[in-house]
C-alpha cells in the first residue's frame, strides 16, 4: 500500500488554496481494524481521524510546496487544531480544503476544512462540514538550528508527482525542474 | 504623571493577558502556568516549531489596520547561532556572542547567563515576561 491519503486534487488557486478528495473504500485494510469487533459488538469500519489529519497534511503540504516550486522540503511540524464532529464510513467521500494563512521563509501555517459527502440518505449529494484541521509546516532547509539536509527533495516523491499529474498540474513540476537547473527563480504556477 | 503611569500599567496588563492567550492557544498551556517568570522551553514545554506559531499569533493579535505588528525572522528568538565562529566557541558564547545576543534580544535578561553561556540553553532564557517586554517595546516604537 502506498502512503497516499488523497485521491485527486479538485481545486487549486496558486499561493492561496487547494482542495483534494478521498474516496473511502472497504477494500482498505485499515478499516477492518478500525474499529474491530469486540465481544458481542460488531466491527464498525470508520475512517481513522489520524489518517484524515494525514490527508489534510498531504493536501496542505502540496499547496505549501507549490508556492516555491517544490524546491523547499516541506514537512508537517505541528497539528495546531484537529477537531472532528462526525465519522466517515466506507462508500463516502472526504474533501480536504486547505488555505494558506501565513507563509514565511521558515515555514507556513494553514487552515483546513474537512467535509463528507454521502451517497445515500436525506443529505445524499451534499457536502457536510465535519471537522477542522489547522497545521504548521516547516521548511527543513530554513530550520532554525541551521542543520543541513540532502539537496534532493525527498519530501515530494513520485507519489505526490502522480497526484499532481492526475490533477493536470504536471506543468508545475516540469517548470520547477527547469528552474532548478537554470535560473533558480520561482516557477509559474499551473492552473487546475 | 499619575495618569500616564496608570495608562502604562493598564496597557502592560492588557499585553500580558494577550500574550497569555497566545501561549494558551499555541502551546495548549494552562492559564495558571503562564506566569511572568515561566520559561517557554522549560516550564511551558515549547518546541522549535512553536516559536514560529507564537510569532504568527503575536503578529495577528497585536496588528491593527493602521499599524501592522510585523516580527522579522530571528527578531524574537535567536536563530543559526552556530554559523558564526566568532560568536560560539566549544559550545559556549564568546564575549562577541554575548554582545550580539544582548543587542539582538533586549527583551531577554542575560545577567544570570554570563557564567554559563551554553549555546543550548539560550532558549531557556526566554520567559513570558520576555515576550511581554518584546511586544511592549515594539508597540512603543
Amino acid at each position: 500500500m502506498r502512503w497516499m491519503w488523497i485521491d485527486q486534487i479538485v481545486d487549486f488557486v496558486p499561493n492561496q488554496r487547494m482542495a483534494a478528495i478521498k474516496n473511502v473504500s472497504l477494500a482498505e485494510d485499515h478499516l477492518h481494524d478500525h474499529l474491530p469487533a469486540s465481544g458481542s459488538e460488531p466491527a464498525v469500519p470508520v475512517m481513522p481521524a489520524s489518517l484524515m489529519i494525514e490527508g489534510m497534511a498531504q493536501t496542505a503540504g502540496i499547496l505549501v510546496g507549490s508556492v516555491h516550486g517544490f524546491r523547499e522540503k516541506v514537512i508537517l511540524a505541528k497539528v495546531v487544531i484537529a477537531r472532528f464532529d462526525a465519522d466517515v464510513f466506507p462508500g463516502q467521500t472526504i474533501r480536504y480544503s486547505a488555505a494558506i494563512q501565513r507563509m514565511e521563509a521558515a515555514g507556513a501555517a494553514t487552515s483546513g476544512l474537512v467535509e463528507r459527502l454521502r451517497h445515500d440518505g436525506p443529505n445524499a449529494g451534499q457536502w457536510e462540514a465535519i471537522g477542522q484541521v489547522d497545521l504548521m509546516f516547516s521548511h527543513l532547509d530554513q530550520n532554525m538550528a541551521g542543520i543541513e539536509f540532502p539537496q534532493e527533495n525527498f519530501v515530494f516523491s513520485d507519489n505526490f508527482r502522480m497526484i499532481l499529474r492526475s490533477a493536470g498540474l504536471e506543468r508545475l513540476i516540469e517548470t520547477s525542474q527547469q528552474v532548478n537547473k537554470s535560473t533558480g527563480q520561482q516557477s509559474v504556477p499551473a492552473r487546475c | 504623571m499619575p495618569q500616564a503611569s496608570g495608562t502604562v500599567a493598564i496597557n502592560r496588563e492588557k499585553i500580558f493577558d494577550d500574550v497569555r492567550e497566545v501561549l494558551e492557544e499555541a502551546l495548549g498551556a494552562d492559564a495558571e502556568d503562564i506566569t511572568p517568570d515561566a520559561t517557554l522551553t522549560g516550564d511551558l514545554e515549547a518546541e522549535s516549531i512553536d516559536f514560529l506559531d507564537i510569532v504568527f499569533r503575536l503578529e495577528k493579535k497585536f496588528s491593527t489596520p493602521s499599524k501592522p505588528f510585523k516580527i522579522n525572522q530571528g527578531e524574537l528568538f535567536p536563530e543559526n547561532l552556530m554559523e558564526n565562529p566568532s560568536w560560539v566557541s566549544d559550545g559556549k558564547f564568546t564575549d562577541a556572542g554575548m554582545a550580539m545576543l544582548k543587542q539582538r534580544m533586549p527583551h531577554v535578561e542575560f545577567s544570570e547567563f554570563e557564567d554559563d553561556r551554553d549555546v543550548n540553553k539560550v532558549g531557556e532564557l526566554i520567559t513570558v515576561k520576555s515576550l511581554v517586554d518584546f511586544v511592549e517595546r515594539k508597540l512603543r516604537a
